[in-house]
């Protein structure tokens, strides 16, 4: 259990980056056309790295497994994107984006990364606006922003509810520019099974065509890990149906350490389930909050009539609702950060005030906000603004204009309407702190294996603030990691093409086809959903929102009961050689079931809760979450012994010169 | 609910493929049309008969990756969603569903219900960028100044999640729509204009290389479209294609 | 312009566009100089002698008609054969009605019924014109009376029940085509955006239905007005 180093480099936290660019080793642009790289994943932190990678020079391979690369689930983000731009004068800087980040992150991670992030951010947006993506912007033609949660100033910019889709589409256009020059070779459906090591070193892939079914091999002299988070281990989550953990979990078992897979963010705004054959939970952005009240009413007596039909949302008066946010956090109110939101609904239904049939379901209400708005444009139009009906309407046109395409979303799957009665919303999975440990290089701890965006550890600590994710996936893949890659490729320059045909190659290749042969040939009685919607169940109740000592050992023992039922009973219907959709997802839950009992691991050994990890054990009176900056201030890093159980854990103490460690309040 | 389901199933691409009837039992309304779907395979599987293969990853509307061709309908009957967003309570007890891919020369079946759908890709590869370096040096973003109406005009076309619908509703099978999308986002944006001329005449260009069909303005696309991207959008292109040859022949 | 850039999907439909606007053009010419046969058999004769002897309107416009009207059938046709081409394999179930107007999906239709039409029209009118002009050489518009035979000649048409129900059917026909092509090549060209394609598509529909109507009505006036 050795202190892990991270190579962050010495100096002022404020000048650290820029003299550690100038410092490290570059590659001249001749020599960038004899190096590739293997870029795995086409999210904004893939497809902006693979862009970049290829404008730089170097010929870069890239993955994915939708059938194109602009499907990637960044896609879904809807509520925006920070920077420190301070374009509203309302006091912001590099170090309160910093500042805010690491606070909201419940002070477990790494100061150098976090203010490194913060300080490109600005960048990011420059950059995207040349590229031509959409930003909302004011009447005087320039960008606008909005607040978000954990934070006191508007720095997140928006493409209304589809900032990650406008992203995402921006990183692809710039990929489109490299593909077309023949820079950034894309290969769609395509999934990575394993990472090929050769001395040491990350030096290629095995990939599956998943049209073909063909097993492939494809060398390079780096191998970059883009490949999202692993929230889909709980089967329902706010993640793409396809969203996995394989990528990241054979890179794990190949030597890469797995960091902090407990640091689960449940989103607070997500759609409630309906019923056993859901498939996905849908989230809503957080950017509700900033004009939704949350609640949920103060008598037992009403929640019974709410469940029984006979009496309606809206019948309940402001008296017996119980604003519970408003009423535990003042300062913050219904914009505290997600994983305290998220809590304080849970403690709510579990109180038994959940207001729909499942009983896990809040209020989430917009009828003030529509009057305050009515009123404000009734004021500025002359009009009478005691009208109550025409300043109903004027509101609901403002609210339209801000969340339109999330209350149609709303609607056409609840099939109510969000502008005449409270939206009901409940907790979901939605990201993952935790992920492949990285170094201040992005570089994991096997050389030349790089891990960027929401499948490394770094940025968020123990939970991510709104708004941050977009950030952190850009910043990586456009401005960090294609300079710290080439600090590592320049001892490549006279490496010359790796070839496929080495035994290690080999090794992987036939590894890979056996465990798709076994899952192929099993002939059992299961299908794949049926394990993994067992092994969403025991995450959820075991390592959800709450978790206990106890939960966290018998999850242990669950998940790996279940595993070797798994392999002994699943039934994978079709052939190797041909699109199948099952035998895809059969390996994906094949690595869910290891990296359940990690995560269960993980939660056990940190007796503390902080951000994303709540320990019941560990609480203050009021049930706040309660950390243990003495015992705990460091990150883990799970080194793979055989079985998830033995793994080995590394430590990365986390030290803060820059910021005062405190209790994390916000009321 | 109980409904028929009449499905297309195709083994590969090589394969002549048929629609094939099946039946299934106690569908709730609360369904998305893909969660039906789901319990389908399952009782498929369970029987011992190969799943039905069909495109989706999101299932919120956003990612485009889901089709199917749903009673003569891209998405199916409902307007401004994707298959992935139809719910079930849109349909009746008894009901006959047809589902089929979406079909265009241009979109090649891969098996079942999944298409290829690369001819979108290769088209954004022929100028769907604008050519600016990530060099991180690039002017302020605050620098230009862009009329809120031109911003969100430009936005509303960026909302194309390239999903396919508008050629599979088309009867010409022709992606005007798509094509259109992009180029009039760029179009409408200052740092789009500069190389607006020759991205027009290059994606043109390529939508005809990928064996679509030519518009003939029916409207179609846009009624189906899951996000209601408008056939201004054509129009703009049309606009811009005349004037860049005007200018640049 | 370029060759190679504008002779794309684009473009031909920018030139289906451009031909149907000349089309269009040349419709409501025709329909105002027959409107006026019912106003007076003078006038009508008047203007039907200029049209016919004009130099300007036999020797330029005339065959940038005759041009325009091939062009738009034959490039209609084999826009549509390779339209037809684009989706070899067809859908099983269709319901286009819930999208788009049965108008604009058979244009080919509507097309080849106007088609015929000027097949007969051609027998009725054109070919005996172009006879006694260019191959009798009697340029003189006159009969043996010494009266312009124009009108005459018009009145003698709509004389046949069946070839005025053709005429009527035909020009049905051709609403049919106008209620789609009229705002669809104001599309094509790219004229129209948000509210003013609405104001468009208003006044497209009163033309597509008006200048049908028009023929239509002189057809049968004329047929009406003449005893049996």
């Amino acid at each position: 259990m050795g202190n892990l180093n991270s190579g962050v480099p010495n100096g002022d936290l404020k000048n650290k980056w820029t003299n550690y660019k100038d410092s490290i080793d570059l590659v001249n642009p001749a020599n960038k056309r004899n190096i590739d790289v293997i870029v795995v994943g086409t999210g904004l932190a893939g497809g902006s790295a693979s862009a970049t990678l290829a404008e730089l020079g170097y010929n870069v391979k890239t993955f994915c497994y939708q059938d194109s690369p602009r499907r990637a689930h960044s896609i879904a983000a809807q509520g925006g994107i920070n920077a420190a731009k301070n374009y509203q004068g309302d006091g912001d800087s590099t170090y309160r984006l910093f500042y805010d980040t690491v606070k909201g992150g419940d002070y477990r991670s790494r100061e150098a990364n976090v203010y490194r992030l913060a300080e490109v951010s600005t960048n990011i947006i420059d950059q995207c606006v040349a590229q031509g993506v959409p930003f909302a912007r004011d009447y005087g033609g320039l960008l606008d922003n909005r607040s978000f949660g954990g934070v006191l100033v508007s720095r997140t910019f928006y493409a209304k509810g589809q900032t990650g889709q406008q992203l995402l589409l921006g990183a692809y256009s710039a990929m489109n520019r490299q593909i077309a020059r023949g820079k950034i070779k894309m290969y769609n459906r395509h999934e990575m099974l394993d990472v090929v090591i050769v001395d040491g070193k990350a030096r290629g892939i095995i990939a599956r065509n998943l049209t073909t079914g063909e097993i492939e091999r494809h060398s390079a002299h780096a191998v970059v890990l883009a490949s999202g988070g692993y929230g889909n281990v709980y089967f329902l989550s706010t993640n793409a149906m396809g969203s996995n953990v394989t990528a990241a979990w054979k890179a794990h078992k190949k030597g890469a350490y797995f960091a902090n897979p407990c640091y689960t963010q449940i989103h607070p705004t997500c759609i409630p389930r309906s019923g056993e054959y859901q498939s996905k939970l849908t989230l809503m952005s957080e950017s509700l909050r900033n004009d939704g009240r949350i609640w949920v009413p103060k008598n037992k007596k009403d929640v019974e009539s709410l469940r029984n039909g006979s009496l309606k949302a809206t019948d309940i008066v402001e008296e017996d609702r119980d604003y519970y946010l408003e009423r535990r956090y003042p300062a913050f109110g219904n914009l505290v950060p997600r994983d305290v939101a998220s809590r304080a609904a849970k403690e709510r239904c579990d109180a038994g005030f959940g207001v729909n049939q499942t009983g896990e379901a809040v209020f989430l209400d917009f009828s003030s906000a529509i009057m305050r708005y009515g009123k404000e444009q009734a004021l500025l139009k002359g009009l009478d603004e005691n009208d109550t009906s025409l300043v109903k309407n004027l509101g609901q046109e403002i609210v339209k204009s801000k969340y339109g395409n999330l209350f149609q979303m709303y609607e056409k799957i609840v099939d109510e309407n969000p502008y005449e009665t409270p939206m009901m919303i409940y907790p979901a999975v939605h990201y993952t702190m935790g992920g492949i440990w990285v170094d201040y290089n992005l570089m994991t701890s096997v050389p030349g294996l790089y891990a960027i965006g929401e499948a490394n550890f770094s940025d968020h600590g123990a939970n991510r603030l709104g708004a941050s994710a977009l950030m952190q996936g850009l910043a990586d893949g456009y401005f960090v990691l294609p300079y710290t890659i080439g600090d590592y490729l320049s001892d490549d320059i006279r490496t010359g093409p790796i070839s496929t045909e080495l035994k290690e190659f080999e090794e992987a290749e036939s590894k890979v086809k056996e465990q798709l042969n076994s899952l192929v040939n099993n002939n059992g009685k299961h299908s794949v959903d049926y394990y993994h919607k067992k092994l969403g169940k025991i995450m959820w109740d075991e390592c959800g929102m709450a978790r206990t000592e106890e939960g966290l050992k018998k999850a242990m023992e669950d998940i790996k009961n279940l595993r070797d039922d798994f392999w002994k009973n699943v039934n994978v219907p079709g052939g190797l050689d041909e699109m199948n959709k099952e035998l895809e997802k059969a390996g994906r839950v094949a690595d869910f079931l290891e990296l359940g009992e990690l995560f269960a691991k993980d939660a056990l050994e940190r007796n503390e809760s902080c951000g994303g990890h709540f320990r019941e054990e560990f609480a203050t009176p009021e049930g706040e979450a309660k950390r243990n900056d003495k015992d705990y201030t460091y990150v883990s890093a799970w080194e793979y012994k055989g079985e998830p159980s033995k793994a080995v854990l590394h430590k990365e103490e986390l030290v803060f010169d820059n910021i005062e460690v405190k209790e994390r309040s916000y009321k | 609910m109980n409904l028929k389901l009449k499905i297309w199933r195709q083994k590969d691409a090589n394969d002549k493929g048929s629609m094939v009837d099946y039946e299934i039992q106690n569908v709730s309304e609360h369904m998305s049309f893909l969660e039906m779907l789901d319990v389908l395979n399952e009782e498929l599987i369970d029987k011992g008969i190969e799943p039905i293969a069909f495109d989706h990853d999101c299932r919120e509307g956003i990612c485009g990756m889901c089709s199917l061709y749903i009673n003569g309908e891209a998405h199916g009957p409902d307007r401004r969603v994707t298959t992935c967003q139809l719910h079930m309570r849109k349909f009746k007890d008894g009901d006959t569903i047809y589902i089929e891919p979406f079909r265009a020369n241009a979109f090649p079946v891969v098996k079942d219900l999944v298409v290829d759908r690369s001819a979108f890709d290769r088209i954004q590869h022929a100028g769907g960028y604008i050519s600016v370096n990530t060099s991180g040096n690039t002017q302020d973003a605050n620098a230009i100044p862009i009329p809120k109406d031109n911003a969100d005009l430009a936005f509303d076309a960026a909302t194309c999640i390239g999903c396919g619908a508008c050629v599979a509703s088309c009867k010409n099978s022709s992606a005007m729509l798509y094509v259109s999308a992009k180029v009039s986002q760029f179009a409408l944006l200052p740092q789009g204009q500069v190389e607006a001329k020759d991205r027009v005449l290059n994606m043109v260009n390529k939508m005809d290389e990928e064996g679509f069909g030519n518009c003939t303005n029916t409207g179609a696309c846009e009624v189906q479209c899951p996000k209601g991207i408008s056939l201004d959008n054509i129009s703009r292109m049309n606009r811009e294609f005349l004037s860049a040859n005007i200018t640049k022949g | 312009m370029s060759k190679s850039t504008f002779y794309t999907s684009v473009g031909y439909k920018i030139l289906m566009a451009l031909s149907g606007l000349f089309l269009m053009l040349f419709l409501a010419q025709h329909l105002t100089i027959n409107l006026l046969s019912v106003i007076s058999a003078e006038a009508f004769n008047e203007a039907s002698h200029f049209m016919g002897t004009n130099p300007l309107v036999q020797f330029l416009l005339q065959p940038v008609l005759m041009f325009a009207v091939v062009f738009h059938f034959v490039m209609g046709f084999v826009l549509e054969l390779k339209n037809r081409n684009a989706r070899t394999t067809d859908y099983a179930f269709k319901n286009p009605s819930t999208s788009s107007s049965w108008m604009s999906r058979n244009m080919i239709i509507s097309g080849i019924t106007v088609l015929a039409f000027l097949a007969l029209h051609f027998i009725d009118f054109w070919i005996p014109e172009i006879n006694t002009k260019y191959i009798v050489g009697d340029m003189s518009g006159l009969m043996a009376d010494g009266s312009f035979r124009y009108f005459h000649e018009l009145q003698h048409e709509f004389q046949s029940l069946p070839r005025v129900i053709a005429y009527v059917l035909a020009f049905g026909f051709l609403s049919l085509h106008l209620l789609h092509g009229f705002k669809s090549s104001f599309q094509s060209v790219g004229l129209t955006n948000g509210k003013k394609r609405v104001t468009l598509h208003k006044f497209g529909n009163v033309f597509a239905i008006a200048v049908p109507l028009g023929f239509v009505f002189i057809a049968l006036f004329h047929f009406l007005t003449q005893s049996h």
